[in-house]
């Protein structure tokens, strides 16, 4: 290629870079200043990182570490819970044969079209009757449907597992059950690490369900508290540099999460789009 | 495989869920948008329920604001798709041009945003957009240019420049794992023909791929279609946003602040309808050009 096309190419990839990258490394910094430097013009303020960090944990008698504490539960043992469900059905679908499977199949992915807002006022409505509105669950358990899982617990099955080697562990005399427990969810390992990230990101950037199902700010994960925060930021300035902090410290958990699992998400991602 | 009953328990627990947060929802949105609430004459006495037929359809379609919120969400999706495949397409075929270097950390770059919260990533952006706290409004003053970012006539490219920010990297990502399954010899062959780099860019990938393009089409027109967060937040800062100024705000609006819950059943009968018929359309399309 020509060395014209070479740069062309570098300079549009290195715009596309910044683009994605300097609204980030605002956060980082705006996080560092105090609020006067925050509304001055200068990029560099006087350096306030850990007194923002402090009143970041002091403010509204430390309801961020609480949301926080929230947010973990929510997102880790829901998105753990969800990848398992997923996977066993999307194995289900592979392995097993039996009437309508394809039409079944075909509502799976169905659901993944129906839109959230949707679903919300009647299960709202759902959770006032059963009395769950405003507790725990009523966040925790819509969030473990995941019919997209099942898509790729599916594809995931018929890759990794080979049938062979359950036909192998039934000879030995093992049961369905038990082979599956024991030999086909080790194969399904980095598929359901997929799952899990999946699903991580989405519930912790659920933020419509919570604003529905919600009133007590204890139960509150960090993005519909922060959301509040900030409204309240419309009217007294002070709450800016703590919104900004608190989206600083919501953002690392995913960027971690990614950076470890990195290979797994590839993996899926690939699955789901080139099938 | 033989058992039937080690089939239906790995099935349960989805299908238990499937049945519980979206069959019966499904089913009581649909059939709460043919009720409405009654009150009794002076406001004494309880609540009836009682059937009204297409009473709530009428209304919600005779509705200016409702109309309003489907025609902004329709002209977000006119925007916002076309710049996010042309967009992420154009990054994924430079990466895979093999000319572009430091490949790993652009994509690594390119899809952070992705792993910051959607309310997270309007509120940056929100800062962004305000004067006084923007270094990018800033940067405009000085070169003597003034642009308010939640104008009349901006809010909705702002929003659109949200969701592409966020989404950008991560359907590039799609897109690159699909071009470097395109078979080498295939690419060999076209420079062997003559093709070069733009042309086999364009002639040769580019169709190979059609079908991550079309999944990420998909998912990106359903997820618009929702469109919720970015505006909610946006509207505590700009009065050009209205409390229904997308049908999932309308929805939210009908529902939890005028507690019409026939009304915002009816809404979101509405918009499944019409997500569902898009989606269709959007496929027929595709498997015809295919075949």
């Amino acid at each position: 290629m020509t060395l014209l096309g070479r740069t062309t190419v570098n300079v549009v990839v290195g715009v596309a870079v910044l683009y994605t990258l300097l609204p980030v490394l605002w956060l980082v910094l705006a996080a560092t200043k105090d609020v006067d430097a925050l509304f001055n013009s200068d990029l560099f303020g006087d350096f306030a990182f850990v007194e923002n960090v402090k009143n970041l944990f002091a403010m509204d008698k430390g309801l961020y570490g609480r949301w926080y504490v929230n947010s973990i539960l929510y997102a880790v043992i829901g998105a753990a819970t969800s990848a398992f469900i997923s996977i066993a059905a999307g194995y289900a679908f592979d392995k097993y044969s039996f009437r309508h499977k394809e039409k079944l199949f075909g509502l799976v992915l169905a659901a993944v079209m129906v839109p959230q807002t949707v679903l919300a006022l009647p299960l709202y409505l759902m959770a006032s009757g059963t009395g769950l509105v405003n507790t725990f669950w009523a966040v925790f358990i819509p969030a473990l449907f995941n019919p997209f899982g099942v898509y790729l617990g599916r594809i995931f099955s018929q890759g990794y597992v080979p049938d062979e080697v359950l036909e192998a562990a039934r000879i030995d005399g093992a049961g369905d059950l038990g082979t599956y427990f024991k030999v086909a969810l080790r194969m399904l390992g980095p598929g359901m690490v997929t799952l899990f990230l999946f699903q991580l990101t989405t519930i912790w950037n659920n933020f419509f369900l919570p604003m529905v199902m919600l009133s007590d700010q204890l139960l509150y994960p960090v993005s519909l508290g922060l959301y509040q925060w900030n409204s309240s930021a419309t009217v007294s300035p002070e709450y800016y540099p703590v919104v900004i902090m608190g989206s600083l410290f919501a953002v690392l958990p995913l960027i971690l999460a990614f950076m470890l699992l990195q290979r797994f998400w590839r993996a899926g991602m690939t699955a789901g789009a080139v099938k | 495989m033989k058992s039937k009953l080690a089939c239906a328990v790995l099935m349960a627990p989805f299908f238990l869920l499937l049945v519980t947060v979206f069959l019966v929802p499904t089913g009581t949105a649909i059939w709460l948008s043919f009720f409405a609430q009654d009150q009794p004459g002076l406001g004494f006495g309880p609540e009836s329920t009682v059937f009204v037929g297409l009473r709530s359809y009428v209304a919600v379609l005779s509705d200016p604001t409702f109309r309003g919120g489907l025609l902004t969400v329709v002209l977000y999706c006119l925007i916002y798709i076309p710049l996010m495949v042309a967009g992420a397409l154009t990054l994924a075929l430079l990466l895979d041009s093999g000319v572009a270097k430091l490949r790993s950390w652009a994509q690594m770059s390119l899809y952070l945003p992705h792993a910051v919260p959607g309310i997270i990533a309007a509120l940056i952006w929100l800062y962004l957009y305000t004067p006084g706290l923007s270094p990018i409004i800033d940067l405009f003053a000085k070169g003597d240019i003034h642009v308010n970012f939640l104008g009349l006539n901006t809010v909705l490219p702002s929003i659109v420049n949200i969701a592409l920010w966020s989404n950008l990297g991560y359907n590039m990502v799609i897109f690159y794992a699909a071009l470097q399954a395109v078979p080498r010899e295939v690419l060999e062959a076209s420079v062997v023909d003559g093709a070069g780099p733009v042309k086999q860019a364009l002639r040769i990938k580019t169709p190979l791929v059609r079908g991550a393009i079309f999944t990420v089409g998909i998912f990106t027109l359903i997820w618009a279609l929702q469109l919720f967060t970015e505006p909610v937040l946006l509207s505590q800062s700009t009065p050009m946003i209205s409390a229904r100024f997308s049908p999932s705000m309308y929805i939210y609006d009908a529902a939890f602040t005028r507690n019409n819950y026939g009304l915002a059943a009816a809404a979101s009968v509405i918009l499944l309808a019409f997500t569902v018929a898009l989606s269709y359309a959007v496929t027929r399309w595709t498997n015809r050009k295919a075949a």
